[in-house]
């Protein structure tokens, strides 16, 4: 009868045996599982190491401190003083001259014209700006920062390789020395690179900016969340709180999960088919952009908001109807306000999403050149993500820095969006 | 009113010689982050008997029968202390192989569980009752996998019902033969102590009379430790029967005793229906 | 002048919005002047929306529509105007000339010479828009106070306010949903009209089936769908290799992270390693792009050379690696659900008799969920296939036909990038070959969301 006592040992026996090998599979899955966790962070860490320093100097500008004497005779050698006149002048003499008397060694044209080369082209405007401002300046010496052109500011922040020969870089090895030279005169400084967030963009590297970029992105996700906001928040209401369950809504529910897993250049296909050929809307403009965008965040925020609506428990719902609100009052003015945050939240993800999308923008033509910080949706302008797009593919070494700059700018903008949408979940979450 | 109880409990109950206890329980103590939901529980259970064990809900029953096989583990803020011995070897020791100290996984092959809603894998019937087998490799082949698998299925009366379709999914049955799969799926590791958390509450009468014959059977040759919310199925399968009481082993005897003539007068406000 | 234009323009919606509210507070007013003689329906605030709303309504309407429309109306008149002096224009001149009339009109450089023409077409377009302007704000203002009058005589104490307002709510949901449909459908004619006029251009058969893809060689009226360059199979095959080596990257690492947080992980790590993800989840795919032409390409080619290997600064590797990468949190947070969805009592059924935690999940959990993780992958796989910007910065542009890892391929997507990123001359085959590539994509990637989301579906009803 007590059989079990003499198989039983037979089974522990073998039991036992088997443990040793079980508990080192067991240990070699648990290890492979932390391994897997450890590749993603340490991708994470590269790639956060390798942006930030490729970029963090972007934030950096050098200039030179030049006295330059504003020469009424240069300024207006006709002798007439309108106010047209200052848009032709031509500043960068009146640089050079300045410059000279910083280098007098200068012997021959050719090292002239190698020293006029080490300011950026960008430095006569400053002057030409400083000056229709303020006439009175004319005739006077005054200080300026000037920005120095892109192949001195790459060897003033170490990229250039001094030993290679001078075929291939851009910068001279006498224009090292002149630099160096005014280096050595306290002339060079280093400051905050504002240039990089309030000019748009420009073909030289030290005179591009972000802010074209900005303000085209700022326009179009406003745009996207006004239109797709409300609309989507409807069409979840429609289809959590009023539709019937048919073969109607069926279709419904599948057509818009498989809108939110749409490529996102197919959006960019339709914007550019409908909108701009057919309907005529202006290329490479914000309200096009804002409009392609509104379309692919809108399935999004259906999902999220249906989630939101679900999440608000039936008694609610019974309970206001109980008290002989209509279904419309019900569900604007209690389930609604309940199933805001999350709603909120669900829609400035997408939106985030949104900001981050190149390709759909690509395709209705932001790739242009866009210099001008635009004032209108309808006019050309250039967004964050397609700005970064653009700057990568450019040749000049300086870019390479600025790229890596605007990801950074853009990943703030990311974080703050997300870390906003996840602050709203968790001070109005309801845990019902 | 709860720290009174300890001077009145009865523990042991006076069937056994010392010889044929499987288990023994010491000072048990369970907490659950800070509430404290077994209070030093003492008790020893017979190898080839049923246990009933019996108490209003919440009592602590299912939080007992867990620590006997160290299911507790997987519940983050659980917390055991005391001395649980299988067969004398104390099964809260540490783990890692040495001599003295039981193996978590062995444990568990040794105290089997059937749980109150039928869970079979969603694998075949024959799958089912393998796996056991399969895992701590008990048998040397395939033949003998298949002897295994049909005598377990045999003990629990399903494999007439079932031999002709092994290959089918054991979701497929009804939920009394669910029931019995998971108790063939447990036999089949050849443990030495069954534990049974409500078996027969999510089955209909006559699935449950039937669970009932079988495990009247199996006492023959297992340990039997049965959670049980209904007086009278206790008193018809057991031969001795515990009560709990707000985490409290309040008493536990021959069931004859308890059910008929219980000494403590928790017991006997329970049995008679004026609590629960 | 377009400057002041635009300033007119707000103030002139301004003006519209208050005379709304002007409304509004007419239409509540008298609804206040009736309930204090006689019981009213609805709250009064309810006569105010009404009338409010068919003021502005109409108004809403006529605006969007001349939005959409104007503009095309408005060039066409000025081009039919001209009709004489331009009937010799081919499409790119037309298309010059448009532009440039509607930037001189705008106040906008104009790079070349401004011709007499120019200038006419561009004085036309002002005129034509001034009168367009006109007419809106006229039609506006008129149809917008007429519904104001219908709907203020309709107030009374018997007129249903509120259920009127209540059903125009109910059918401005039910509009929006039906956006949903429009999206649908404005890329399905967008892509397939495109698409059909690119397959009365070239063969079906040479498109689908065809091994060789290089649309510089334009085709000339003689050659119509005969040269067989524009055979999509390379194309497939790129897209097909890069989106495996990303599926191979992130499916493993993607489900082991799954398993690893949701089985074995103490809890602050799990804190710590969700955020972690979900920054993964959200870098920009530009950004990804910018760091495998930028880090990972020269790494790869540089670590084939110390082994011996020739591998393309432009390899699939790179770009496969890369795009896997950036799937692992989609993998990972699908793979996720499904896990969870596996009730506990399969764990405690397991463990109960004596499994491992590796067993458990390995033969017990993995196959119970295992059609939740292949509709997740089928998912992820989809956004491999779909992905435009990672591959347009760090993969081939030429198409080779190769599954060879280590070369470089180009994808469906480049090529739509790379086609329509020109000079456009709408009817050429390379633009419209961008459209059909479209319409692959979009058939393609579908078909595997459909399967995959009714797999997932069909999973989740299993277990509940």
């Amino acid at each position: 009868m007590n059989n079990i006592n003499s198989s039983d040992l037979s089974v522990t026996k073998l039991i036992e045996k088997s443990l040793e090998k079980r508990n080192q599979k067991e240990r070699y899955f648990r290890i492979y599982g932390l391994s897997s966790l450890v590749i993603a962070v340490v991708f994470l860490l590269t790639f956060f190491a390798s942006i930030i320093s490729t970029g963090y100097q972007a934030f950096i500008k050098t200039d030179i401190e030049l006295e330059v004497f504003l020469d009424s005779e240069v300024i207006y050698p006709n002798g007439t003083k309108t106010a047209e006149d200052l848009f032709f002048v031509d500043y960068d003499s009146l640089i050079f001259t300045s410059l000279k008397e910083q280098l007098p060694e200068l012997k021959n044209r050719n090292e002239r014209r190698q020293a006029r080369l080490i300011l950026s082209s960008g430095a006569s405007y400053q002057i030409q700006n400083k000056i229709i401002k303020d006439k009175s300046l004319v005739g006077q010496t005054v200080s300026f920062i000037l920005p120095l052109d892109d192949e001195v500011d790459m060897y003033l922040k170490g990229y250039v390789d001094t030993e290679s020969s001078e075929n291939s870089r851009k910068i001279t090895d006498f224009q090292i020395a002149l630099v160096e030279n005014l280096n050595k005169k306290g002339l060079i400084h280093k400051n905050f690179n504002t240039t990089l967030f309030v000019s748009g963009d420009s073909r030289e590297p030290e005179l591009a900016g972000i802010l074209g970029a900005l303000v085209g992105s700022f326009m179009m996700l406003s745009i996207t969340f006004i239109i797709s906001f409300p609309l989507a928040v409807s069409a979840a209401i429609y289809l959590e709180e009023f539709a019937k369950k048919n073969m109607w809504t069926d279709f419904l529910e599948v057509n818009i999960n498989n809108l939110a897993a749409v490529p996102s250049i197919i959006y960019g296909l339709l914007g550019l088919a409908i909108f701009i050929n057919f309907f005529g809307f202006p290329r490479s403009a914000p309200i096009v952009g804002g409009l392609v965008l509104s379309l692919m965040t809108f399935p999004v925020v259906i999902i999220a908001s249906r989630a939101a609506l679900k999440s608000v428990p039936p008694s609610i719902r019974d309970a206001a109807l109980g008290l002989g609100a209509s279904k419309i009052q019900t569900t604007l003015h209690h389930v609604v306000p309940l199933a805001l945050p999350g709603m909120l939240t669900g829609s400035i993800v997408g939106m985030a999403r949104a900001l981050g999308e190149s390709a759909p923008l690509i395709m209705i033509g932001m790739v242009a050149f866009v210099v001008d910080i635009p004032t209108s949706i309808t006019e050309p302008s250039a967004a964050l993500p397609v700005q970064v797009f653009l700057w990568s593919d450019a040749p000049e070494r300086g870019f390479a820095e600025k790229t890596s700059a605007a990801i950074l700018v853009l990943l703030v903008f990311l974080v703050l969006m997300n870390s906003l949408a996840i602050w709203l979940r968790n001070k109005f979450q309801i845990k019902w | 009113m709860e720290e009174e109880l300890d001077s009145n409990f009865i523990t042991v109950g006076n069937i056994k010689t010392e010889k044929s206890v499987i288990m023994n329980v010491e000072d048990c103590n369970v907490y659950y982050g800070d509430v404290h939901a077994l209070k030093n529980v003492n008790m020893e259970i017979g190898k080839s008997e049923v246990l009933a064990l019996i108490g209003p809900s919440g009592c602590g029953k299912s939080t007992f029968i867990r620590c006997l096989n160290r299911l507790n583990d997987t519940i983050d803020i659980a917390r055991v202390t005391g001395k649980i011995s299988l067969d004398g070897q104390d099964i809260y020791s540490d783990y890692i192989n040495s001599s003295g100290n039981m193996d978590v996984v062995l444990l568990r092959a040794r105290v089997g569980m059937v749980f109150q809603k039928p869970n079979p894998f969603p694998k075949s019937i024959f799958e089912n009752v393998a796996y056991g087998p399969k895992i701590h490799g008990l048998t040397k082949d395939k033949q003998d996998l298949n002897d295994l698998v049909e005598s377990c299925l045999v003990k629990v009366g399903l494999w007439d019902e079932v031999k002709d379709r092994l290959e089918d999914s054991g979701t497929s049955l009804s939920g009394g033969q669910q029931q019995r799969l998971c108790i063939a799926r447990a036999i089949a590791v050849q443990p030495e102590v069954i534990l049974m958390d409500e078996p027969c509450s999510a089955l209909d009468p006559i699935a449950t009379e039937r669970i009932e014959d079988l495990i009247s059977e199996l006492k023959q040759n297992y340990a039997l430790v049965v959670v049980t919310h209904s007086m009278q199925q206790a008193s018809r399968i057991s031969q001795r029967a515990a009560y709990f009481h707000m985490g409290n082993l309040v008493e536990v005897d021959s069931s004859e005793k308890i059910f008929n003539d219980p000494s403590h007068a928790l017991t006997t406000n329970y049995i008679s229906g004026r609590i629960g | 002048m377009y400057w002041g234009i635009k300033k007119m323009m707000s103030i002139i919606a301004l003006s519209f919005l208050l005379i709304t509210f002007l409304n509004f507070r007419a239409g509540r007013s008298k609804a206040l002047k009736i309930r204090e003689n006689t019981t009213i329906h609805s709250l009064p605030e309810y006569y105010g929306y009404y009338t409010a709303f068919w003021f502005l309504i109409p108004v809403t309407l006529i605006g969007i529509s001349w939005l959409f429309f104007s503009e095309s109306l408005i060039t066409s008149f000025v081009l039919s105007n001209l009709q004489k002096e331009i009937v010799n224009f081919n499409e790119i001149q037309t298309l010059n000339f448009i532009n440039g009339f509607k930037n001189l009109s705008e106040g906008r450089n104009i790079t070349g010479e401004i011709s007499l023409l120019l200038k006419e077409a561009a004085s036309l377009y002002s005129y034509f828009s001034t009168v367009s302007n006109t007419l809106l704000i006229f039609a506006c203002l008129s149809i917008g106070l007429f519904g104001f009058y219908i709907s203020i005589n309709k107030v009374s104490s018997v007129f249903q306010a509120r259920n009127a307002i209540e059903k125009y709510i109910n059918y401005f949901f039910l509009a929006s949903t039906c956006i949903a449909i429009l999206a649908t459908a404005g890329i399905l004619f967008s892509v397939v009209f495109e698409a059909i006029r690119f397959f009365g251009l070239v063969d079906l058969d040479d498109f689908l089936f065809g091994l060789k893809w290089s649309p510089q060689m334009a085709i000339r009226e003689d050659q119509v769908g005969s040269s067989g360059a524009f055979g999509a199979i390379p194309l497939f095959v790129g897209t097909i290799l890069i989106s495996i080596i990303a599926l191979l990257v992130a499916v493993p690492i993607g489900l082991m992270n799954a398993i690893y947080l949701s089985e074995y992980s103490p809890s602050n790590v799990r804190a710590y390693a969700k955020p972690m993800l979900e920054i993964l989840a959200g870098i920009p795919t530009v950004v990804y792009g910018f760091f495998a032409a930028i880090t990972v390409a020269p790494f790869l080619r540089g670590l084939g050379e110390f082994v011996g290997l020739s591998i393309s600064s432009e390899s699939a590797l790179g770009v496969g690696l890369v795009m896997g990468i950036m799937i692992i949190p989609l993998v990972s947070s699908l793979s996720d659900d499904v896990i969870s969805a596996v009730p506990q009592s399969m764990r405690d059924g397991s463990l109960g008799l004596g499994a491992t935690k590796s067993e458990t999940i390995k033969k017990v959990i993995l196959p119970a969920a295992l059609p939740g993780i292949v509709g997740g992958v089928l998912l992820a796989a989809s956004r491999a296939i779909g992905e435009t910007m990672i591959v347009v910065m760090a993969a081939g542009l030429s198409a080779k036909l190769t599954i060879n890892p280590l070369d470089a391929v180009t994808t469906v997507t480049v090529q739509i990038v790379t086609l329509l990123v020109g000079d456009q001359e709408f009817d050429s085959p390379k633009t419209l070959a961008a459209f059909a590539l479209g319409l692959t994509l979009f058939v393609f990637t579908l078909v595997l969301n459909y399967f995959a989301l009714r797999i997932v579906k069909k999973y989740r009803e299993q277990y509940e």
